[in-house]
């Protein structure tokens, strides 16, 4: 608790994500309360989690890489694909899901004080539980097809997962605290979770991007989750590919030099003004719940 | 009032408004900005106007009033749940509420997860809950029906395990609200000589309750609120006397 004069304490005054950390074994219950709580009365329980993204995979895969024919141009394919949706799965899931979480957990906070922002950085860790299934299965595919990833690779691939996940929860804080208000914030993730699927390089390769965009590419390339993708291609599918499949170009230019590194700061940005935004705002969430 | 410890509880000139909106809809919000913001599109409504408290440790405070009168939001205040709008609201050592009796609890999740998730809610730590279960569920009376889902529980039940969790917290300061009438007669005695036990061992005790006669022999202090004010501030007997005695004249 901040605020301490003397012993004395302004109740309801937090650090924000700080006091989160703090309260590690509340977070901990809550994160468990939602998993228990997800699939209760379902036969398959958290079956389910690998069942619907490879349902997902599937549609996708058949449609695109077997009628479109986009198998032929990129070998791999499936792998590239089945790379690419698990992480916008995770990223959109999380996003969604904090963005509500405010407002569903209206009851406890109308009545208890709480760090608030534990209830998006709960709902951020129960998809990372749900993503974590889904990385089985692309690691299991990846062996299959012959994987050999170097430890750079491996590091990227945690990396990432931080990055995404930090992301989802700056932006959990900004859209959640503002859903308090306004529920139009809950329609307006709706359609960021629909354009992040298209808007970045899960479903065709960066390079028909650039053919399209031209000298604007950059500005495709400003999205975290386009890089976050792109290096997951690298990390995943890249291994994955024999010396006669060798595709060119396969990550754009100054990935790791530039792109990278801007994107690590936007997401921090993100963060910084998710926690600002939720700051100012939780301040009257009991009333207006 | 000399043999209390120092302040636990400080509230300097609080005063708390709320919004009361008619509409929210754009269109009428646009029509006011367009009419040079004349007239107010919201109405105001103060529900506590320059409050000053100040409680101390080990006292037993009665805070008394009749609907509307700002109670709740005071309590709501001190445990954090509002921020005041101005004044200064600041409390020293850890607080709880017995306020909304079972407010974290999730129905489909076993007695025993639930005691884990509302002893953390209200600030317990993995240890003090482990230390305390046994004693938890001895109190709640629920015995083998701990590891039932908590939705099969009757209401009885299900209120002694919210409160036995919310006395076990052991805050330093409690702040009580309406949950003296828990379940059965020989239940809400044993509530009842629970609180007495808290406030016999120094805690501090700040009980908002309708219950006139119960909270006379609970505390030894009252704070009688009306729209918004003190009114009057001292021995719990005088006060539940002028509080019967403005509510024959209204």
């Amino acid at each position: 608790m901040a605020g301490k004069v003397d012993g004395f304490v302004r109740p309801g005054s937090g650090r924000g994500l700080l006091d989160v950390y703090g309260d590690r074994f509340l977070l901990k219950l809550l994160v468990r309360k939602e998993i228990k709580i997800r699939y209760r009365g379902s036969v398959l329980g958290l079956l389910w989690s690998y069942v619907k993204p490879l349902m997902q995979f599937l549609i996708y895969f058949i449609a695109l890489g077997i009628f479109l024919n986009l198998e032929h141009g990129t070998p791999n394919y499936a792998i590239y694909l089945f790379a690419g949706i698990v992480l916008v799965n995770f990223f959109t899931e999380a996003l969604s899901n904090s963005t509500r979480s405010i407002v569903d957990n209206r009851d406890l906070i109308r009545k208890i004080y709480l760090p608030r922002e534990l209830f998006p950085v709960a709902t951020v860790w129960v998809s990372a539980a749900h993503f974590l299934p889904q990385m089985i299965v692309l690691i299991g595919a990846c062996l299959l097809v012959g994987w050999a990833p170097s430890v750079l690779q491996l590091a990227a691939v945690v990396l990432i997962f931080i990055m995404v996940s930090v992301l989802a929860t700056g932006l959990g804080l900004m859209f959640g605290a503002v859903n308090v208000y306004f529920r139009d914030s809950e329609n307006i993730v709706d359609m960021i979770v629909m354009v992040v699927t298209w808007a970045s390089p899960v479903l065709y390769v960066w390079s028909m991007v650039q053919r399209a965009m031209g000298p604007w590419y950059w500005l495709y390339q400003l999205n975290p989750m386009t890089t976050a993708v792109e290096v997951f291609h690298w990390a995943f599918w890249e291994p994955t590919l024999k010396a006669d499949q060798v595709v060119t170009g396969t990550i754009p230019p100054n990935l790791f030099t530039v792109w990278l590194p801007v994107s690590m700061v936007v997401t921090l940005v993100v963060l910084f003004l998710g926690q600002l935004t939720f700051r100012r705002l939780s301040v009257h969430f009991a009333q207006e719940l | 009032m000399t043999s209390f410890g120092p302040v636990a509880i400080s509230c300097v000139g609080v005063r708390k408004q709320f919004v009361l909106r008619h509409t929210r809809s754009l269109k009428e919000a646009l029509v006011w900005l367009v009419k040079g913001r004349k007239g107010d599109l919201s109405k105001k409504f103060l529900a506590l106007n320059d409050v000053s408290l100040e409680v101390r440790k080990g006292e037993t405070v009665a805070l008394l009033g009749l609907n509307g009168s700002g109670k709740s939001t005071l309590l709501k205040l001190i445990s954090g749940v509002l921020q005041p709008d101005g004044g200064s609201v600041r409390t020293r050592g850890r607080v709880a509420g017995l306020i909304e009796v079972g407010a974290g609890f999730h129905h489909d999740l076993s007695g025993r997860d639930n005691v884990y998730l509302n002893g953390a809610i209200l600030g317990m730590s993995e240890k003090q809950i482990d230390d305390m279960f046994e004693s938890i569920v001895e109190f709640s009376e629920i015995g083998e029906f701990i590891d039932t889902e908590v939705k099969f529980y009757s209401s009885g039940m299900y209120l002694r395990l919210a409160f036995s969790i919310a006395v076990h917290t052991d805050p330093e300061v409690f702040l009580i609200d309406e949950i003296l009438a828990v379940g059965d007669e020989p239940f809400q005695r044993k509530c009842i000589a629970k609180i007495k036990e808290l406030a016999e061992k120094g805690k501090t005790l700040f009980v908002v309750s309708h219950d006139l006669d119960l909270v006379s022999t609970i505390c030894e202090r009252g704070v009688l609120l009306e729209h918004g004010k003190v009114i009057m501030d001292g021995e719990v007997h005088e006060v539940v006397g002028e509080l019967r005695g403005r509510s024959l004249d209204a």
